[in-house]
């Protein structure tokens, strides 16, 4: 062993470290990739030997290569390796090289699991950190689900360090485990105020990340939100909730009046240029609030003119990044004012020239929502003027895209001319190597299809084109651009009605060199041959012997052929179709017979366009589903097979893309089947068709002799027009036009004098010009009844939609983080296990907020009894099914009853806060919510802590639930509201007499008892100044893996300043037994007391946890202790003490765990359990409520309940199984008790004889 | 949120790489070449922002950077970041703390060769600042503090190449036949006292 490590260390010597390998990839700049093989092969090597140090430092290396592109997923288990090493330098190494190579698909990720969880609580912050930092990059949904409890309890861990990266690491979490959101919230609102503010930011971080996609859910946090704004002095959390405010402000105008004040405070106090990020965030912001606000009130555009001239200020500014900005910001304006920015058209013109590109692009999107009917044509010729001088391709192409952005915006609205539009994208398509030629094909297509009255001029125009096919094809790497040719081809068949010479066009299409075209543009030029040639037959229509139309089969059927061979399936396919029929039509032409109308008719009928979606949009007819079989599957494998769904679920994605591809030929003919059928067009069948775009690039066409036609024609295509001619004419005719309407107006005025002045003095309006055509735009058709749905536009595999999640209900049962049980193999569903365990945790929600309700509940309660007794079969039934959650269950009910009130105060709240005015009571305001609400649960002597978890907002009534009861409750609610806003305006500030109030109105019982509040926590230490509370279901766990029998024990203890001084420097110590030491970071001594992480202003309460490890628990144990702090007030600071007693029940050892009754029966035939027995008379309550309360202050669960007996079962956390009979009769209880422990038991049993005692 | 960091030189090499989102090495590489291209042709007096990488995100993403002599730090981030405020980030916690305050105390001549020697301590550095794509710290007293720990740790475990690797490394780098006056073998440490690791 000894000469292995000798071995080994001699071996370091020579091995290479980070900077070894670094040097030498350096030195081999000639040979680097040779070099680092040879490295990698040492570095596996390396990963061979047993030295945790080698492993590391190979692993840093690879860190290294991965960088430079490597990929390293082998050694993914020796990263787990080192990140499992207990020194922190290598576990360091490991979590890096993990978070840089590990992802979802990474499969050793399913080994991490325990050692993360084991760093996460390991006693060194920076393992926990370390572990923490790496999850966030590699975090899957397992781990997520796994870990999240765990890292909700680092949440409230004592080193702010720890608790700032739990807490942004849920983010993560949430994503992966949308599950988590709502559990987790309470806390997480919580940490927004936490006194660290690291902490604090990291909390906003993660609200504001998770508010910006899912608004609505967080705008019950505004005023909490504003109270940090008017606080912070963070710049970055400044940011962030500025931003935030943003994204609040146009779901609730009354926010935006709020914040106008201190927004502009805060752009007035921040000092010139350091915060210049703060600055812009709140111009940004502002302008947010004025959009929302001005779409009520038109006494803003002021403002919003105001803002506009600001952004000006900073566009004009010689700082580039501010200039970007500027732009930005202003095209936020655009979109609800764009009259305002319309006016700084120059400045934006301006901003086009700039050098740099990202302000050129911004300018770009600005000049989109600029563009009117007047200012179209100039600024696309600017535009077209830029695309000219462009260098590089992608500004070109961006500018390229634009322009056709522009034009067709809004179902082309500004276009009044379209033969201007033609001749652009004519103009457009001499672009060299542009991306976007299906762009311009398919707005091509649209216009020609749309705008009748344009179809002639665009015919024309695609003839020419097709001509001069050989520009746009000439060169290989121009052949984006050949797109065009699709659509040439397509209009020049489809309309070849306009076509002045159809054969000259059918010359053009029939060339040799098509032949070199992609074969869905070829297969497009074939089928339009035919039609053309249709159109050719007919022209020659009643000519006996016509020498031209025989020509024109001659040519067909010469040149076909070539078609004929091609490789492309689909060409080949429709060229022998109409080869064929050509040769018969050739026939029959010999024969003298009449084919022109027969020929005709193959391609008769109109075209529609269909709008996107048609399809999607047609409703189901009544009765129809599409799920059910047609015929009875046929069985077995076959089915398997053929997987008739799939074809449909493939095809969908296809739809959606290919929205402005073009039409596929497939589909053309198809289509012109059923128009020959019937001469009504069918869109949903249209749409129906998949369109399939498959570009073969065929090797064998190459090989295909191709004749050389070489014109030498210049660039600039003869005939063609310029669309600069247009702008002219068009500014001619406008011109005339004016003059006209003033003679007309001149002649008027003649009539009425005076009054109809500023007709001719102001610029002509936008209604003034009328389009030089009369453009029938053809309207997109729908299916007759289509829903008016917009919602699929939305991304369905957007992360973030699984976040939309109330975070105001209640939390349900279901919502609870699994946590980790000590026996897993118990278990037999995961939910089942969720649900159980759940117990203490559910009970732990309530607050005392519930006295207060509990006459609401005892109505409603006497409600739902009455229902129970409509139907008792049905409510049987359901409880032997859920039997082992009974106590959960009614534990649910009692939630169900209470939040309505929650609701109305949270919604009352912030109503309230929007209503209040002025700027600086409204500060004070915020902050009274928060301590009143302190001072209700005080008073109440219920758990602080609780408030937090307390469900909020509405609440999913029961399914089961009559209109008639649902209409009470809106009443009640309506009730309560009025009642608490009442109260709100009266006395806000004593907020502890609401809960007097409620109490009252307790008096009254009806006649079903319902369970009566139970609290968790008990009182461990009181005097003057503060008072403590221990809550009774710690939070155990068991970490019996690292130390031999030794079990922690977690204690929460709520701390709760009851004096008007502010408490500071708390220190908690505990005298430690033999048994139960207290857990003190590393270094401390035995009897150093532990600092609790937060100071206390008066009347605030906060919660602090503290570990201690047990060895023993079969004994209940008291630790003496004592809470050191400072009392400071205005004139003096005093030392004070408090001393306590911490008792450690047995039960508090015990876990909720769910058993099954089998397994029980198992346990309990097994033998190895002793028992013992419990009597206790004169119980009075009914008997599912004993069983909640043995459940919930016992940690036991129920296995099987039969009339008046039941079966329960829990586990310690050392292991140890107890299970219970209970029995009733007569307010007699008897209690069989079985346990491998008997000292455990029996104290066990004794505590619950002193909880039933106490009632 | 914040998609990725990258820090490369003026010829494209990466300097350091962390992405927030899972990208297969090929095509981290890629991005780095794509960002490289659309970043290395701007001249100096531009804005610092960008949009139009494609492979990252799509049009909520923007690529905001930073170029420091030989060095172009750039961060793709989301709609929800503000720009100033990562400007800032890059300029006062990434390029005076990784420079300035850390490598600086180390070396007297900072430059692009120390990012590259010590990329897991940059690393190291950056975990403090950003996680899992958010920003952690911004206070920069804090970063410092908490990394000066954690690396005071490390030296008290004898860091990872302690004594020995060092000692090697300083002998190859006097590329001197020489043999160190004192090592200790048997004991996993090897101490060349005399010699200065750098």
């Amino acid at each position: 062993m000894a000469l292995k490590i000798v071995k080994g260390s001699i071996d370091r010597m020579f091995d290479k470290n980070l900077q070894d390998l670094v040097r030498g990839i350096r030195n081999h700049k000639e040979d680097e990739a040779k070099y680092i093989s040879t490295c990698i092969d040492e570095i596996k090597q390396e990963l061979k030997q047993d030295n945790i140090a080698v492993k590391a430092n190979a692993v840093c290396k690879l860190t290294y290569l991965q960088m430079l592109g490597y990929d390293v997923s082998w050694a993914a288990f020796n990263i787990v390796e080192v990140m499992s090493s207990s020194k922190f330098t290598y576990k360091r190494i490991g979590y890096l090289a993990a978070s840089q190579c590990f992802h979802e698909g990474t499969d050793v990720i399913m080994l991490t699991t325990n050692q993360i969880r084991k760093d996460l609580s390991s006693p060194n912050q920076y393992d926990t950190g370390v572990a923490l930092t790496g999850l966030s990059c590699f975090v899957t949904p397992d781990l997520a689900r796994d870990l999240a409890n765990d890292i909700m309890t680092l949440m409230s861990h004592t080193k702010p360090y720890i608790r700032k990266k739990a807490v942004l690491i849920m983010y993560k979490v949430f994503l992966k485990y949308p599950e988590s959101l709502r559990p987790a919230f309470p806390r997480l609102k919580e940490k927004l105020e936490d006194p660290d503010p690291g902490v604090q930011s990291a909390a906003v971080n993660v609200i504001c990340e998770l508010a910006r996609r899912n608004p609505k859910n967080y705008l019950s946090l505004a005023p909490l939100f504003f109270k940090l704004m008017t606080s912070s002095t963070n710049n970055w959390v400044l940011i962030k909730i500025i931003k935030l405010f943003g994204a609040l402000t146009p779901l609730e105008p009354r926010l935006g009046k709020k914040l106008i004040e201190p927004l502009t405070n805060l752009i007035h106090s921040s000092p010139s240029t350091s915060a210049m990020s703060l600055l812009y965030e709140c111009v940004n912001t502002v302008i947010a609030v004025l959009i929302s606000l001005s779409s009520g009130m038109p006494n803003h555009s002021a403002s919003i003119q105001l803002c506009v001239q600001k952004l000006r200020i900073l566009i004009e500014d010689s700082d580039q990044n501010l200039k970007y900005l500027g732009l930005l910001a202003m095209s936020k304006i655009l979109k609800t004012h764009p009259k305002s920015v319309q006016s700084h058209k120059d400045l934006i013109l301006q901003c086009l020239d700039d050098k740099d590109e990202s302000i050129r692009l911004r300018a770009l999107d600005l000049l989109y929502g600029m563009v009117s009917k007047k200012n179209l044509m100039e600024i696309v010729k600017k535009l077209m003027l830029h695309v000219d001088k462009a260098e590089g391709t992608t500004y070109r192409d961006e500018l390229l895209t634009k322009i056709i952005d522009i034009c067709s915006q809004s179902n082309f609205q500004y276009i009044t001319n379209f033969e201007w539009y033609i001749s652009i994208l004519v103009e457009l398509t001499r672009l060299e190597g542009t991306r976007h030629g299906h762009l311009i094909a398919s707005q091509m297509l649209d216009v020609a299809i749309r705008v009748k009255a344009i179809r002639g001029f665009a015919v024309a125009q695609m003839a020419t084109l097709l001509d001069n096919a050989h520009l746009l094809t000439g060169n290989t790497q121009r052949n984006g651009i050949c797109e065009v040719l699709y659509a040439a081809a397509w209009i020049c068949g489809e309309f070849s009605e306009h076509l002045e010479d159809p054969m000259q066009t059918l010359e053009a299409m029939l060339r040799p060199k098509v032949a070199t075209l992609p074969g869905h543009i070829q297969a497009v030029y074939v089928q339009n041959a035919a039609k053309l040639f249709a159109t050719v037959l007919r022209k020659h229509d009643g000519e006996t012997e016509s020498q031209a139309a025989q020509e024109t089969s001659q040519l067909l059927i010469d040149r076909l052929p070539l078609f004929v061979q091609s490789a492309n399936l689909e060409v080949q396919e429709r060229a022998s179709c109409i080869l064929q029929l050509v040769k018969y039509i050739q026939k029959l032409q010999q024969k003298n017979v009449e084919v022109a109308e027969e020929v005709t008719a193959l391609f008769a009928g109109e075209l529609n366009p269909v709008a996107p979606k048609a399809q999607k949009k047609v409703p189901i007819p009544e009765g129809l589903d599409l799920d059910a079989w047609i015929n009875e599957p046929p069985s077995g494998s076959e089915s398997e097979d053929e997987k008739p769904k799939a074809v449909f679920a493939k095809e969908e994605p296809k739809h959606s893309r290919s929205r402005h591809t073009e039409v596929d030929e497939k589909e053309l003919a198809r289509r012109r089947e059923v128009r020959k059928q019937e001469q009504a067009s069918n869109p949903f069948y249209i749409k129906a068709s998949p369109s399939s775009q498959k570009v073969y690039d065929a090797p064998g066409v190459e090989h295909i002799p191709v004749v050389q036609i070489d014109l030498s024609v210049p660039l600039k295509v003869p005939g063609m027009p310029m669309s600069d001619q247009y702008l002219k004419l068009e500014e001619e005719r406008r011109q005339k036009e004016k003059a006209e309407r003033k003679k007309k107006e001149k002649k008027k005025k003649r009539e009425k004098r005076g009054k109809e002045r500023k007709a001719d003095s102001g610029p002509e309006s936008e209604e003034d010009i009328t389009p030089a055509h009369q453009v029938d735009i053809v309207t997109e058709e729908m299916p007759e009844n289509a829903l008016p749905s917009d919602d699929d536009d939305k991304d369905p595999n957007d992360p973030h939609k699984a976040l939309d999640i109330d975070l105001d209900k209640p939390l349900a049962d279901s919502d609870k983080l699994p946590v980790r049980t000590h026996r897993p193999e118990v278990l037999k569903s995961p939910a089942e296990d969720r649900d159980g365990e759940s117990v203490p945790q559910e009970t732990k929600k309530k607050s005392g907020k519930e006295k207060k309700k509990d006459k609401e509940k005892d109505r409603k309660r006497s409600k739902e009894e009455k229902k129970k007794k409509k139907k008792p079969k049905e409510v049987e039934e359901e409880l032997l099914e859920s039997q082992p959650e009974e106590a959960v269950q009614s534990e649910e009910t009692k939630e169900a009853a209470a939040p309505p009130t929650s609701t109305s105060a949270e919604a009352s709240d912030l109503d309230f806060w929007l209503s209040s005015a002025p700027v600086p009571p409204a500060a004070q305001e915020v902050t009274a919510p928060s301590s009143s609400a302190a001072a209700v649960d005080t008073s109440s002597a219920a758990a602080p802590e609780s408030e937090p978890d307390e469900p909020k907002d509405t609440e999913p009534e029961d399914t089961k639930s009559s209109k008639h009861k649902k209409k009470k409750q809106k009443k009640e609610k309506e009730e309560k509201e009025k009642k608490k806003k009442k109260r709100h305006h009266h006395h806000h500030q004593h907020h502890g007499d609401a809960g007097g109030e409620d109490s009252v109105q307790n008096g009254t019982v009806e006649e079903e008892e319902p369970l009566p509040p139970m609290s968790n926590y008990s009182l461990l230490a009181e005097n003057s100044y503060i008072k403590m509370m221990k809550e009774d279901a710690d939070q155990v766990y068991d970490i019996q893996g690292n130390h031999q029998d030794e079990s922690k024990v977690v204690v929460s203890v709520i701390f709760e300043n009851k004096s008007d001084s502010f408490l500071k420097a708390m220190e908690f110590n505990v005298l430690d037994s033999l048994n139960s030491k207290l857990q003190r970071p590393e270094g401390a001594g035995a009897h150093d007391s532990l600092t609790v992480p937060f100071q206390l202003p008066p009347g605030v309460s906060n919660e602090a946890r503290f570990v201690f490890s047990v060895q023993s628990i079969v004994m209940p144990q008291k630790l003496k202790g004592t809470l050191t702090f400072i009392v400071k007030s205005d004139e003096s600071s005093t030392h004070e003490k408090l001393d306590f007693k911490l008792h450690f029940t047995c039960t508090s050892y015990l876990i909720t765990t769910p058993c099954y009754s089998d397994a029980y029966a198992k346990l309990l035939e097994s033998g190895d359990l002793k028992g013992s027995s419990l009597r206790l008379e004169g119980i009075n309550m009914p008997f599912h409520h004993l069983l909640a309360r043995i459940c919930f202050h016992h940690h036991f669960s129920v296995v099987e309940r039969i009339d008046s007996c039941a079966s329960m079962y829990s586990r310690s956390i050392q292991g140890h199984h107890v299970c219970l009979l209970v029995k009733t009769s007569d307010q007699t209880v008897s209690i069989d008790a079985k346990c491998d422990e008997p000292s455990l038991l029996g104290n066990v049993l004794d505590e619950i004889k002193q909880t039933f005692s106490k009632c | 949120m914040i998609k990725a960091i990258l820090i490369f030189n003026n010829h494209g090499k990466p300097r350091l790489i962390r992405f927030y989102q899972y990208f297969a090495e090929d095509m981290q590489q890629q991005i780095i070449r794509e960002t490289f291209h659309l970043v290395s042709k701007r001249d100096d007096n531009v804005c610092n922002f960008l949009e139009g990488g494609s492979l990252i995100g799509g049009s909520d993403y923007k690529l905001i950077y930073r170029h420091y002599a030989t060095l172009y730090f750039v961060f793709c981030v989301d709609s929800s970041e503000s720009e100033l405020g990562i400007l800032d980030l890059i300029q006062v916690n990434l390029l005076q703390f990784v420079f300035v305050e850390t490598l600086d105390k180390c070396f007297e001549n900072v430059c692009e060769l120390d990012l590259i020697f010590h990329m897991d301590k940059v690393h190291y550095i950056l975990q403090e600042v950003v996680m899992g794509g958010m920003v952690l710290e911004t206070n920069m007293n804090e970063i410092v503090a908490q990394v000066e720990l954690q690396n005071r740790m490390e030296k008290s475990e004898g860091g990872l190449s302690a004594a020995p690797a060092r000692a090697v490394s300083a002998v190859k780098n006097m590329n001197l036949p020489e043999i160190p006056r004192n090592i200790n073998i048997g004991d996993i440490n090897i101490k060349v006292p005399s010699l200065s690791p750098f």
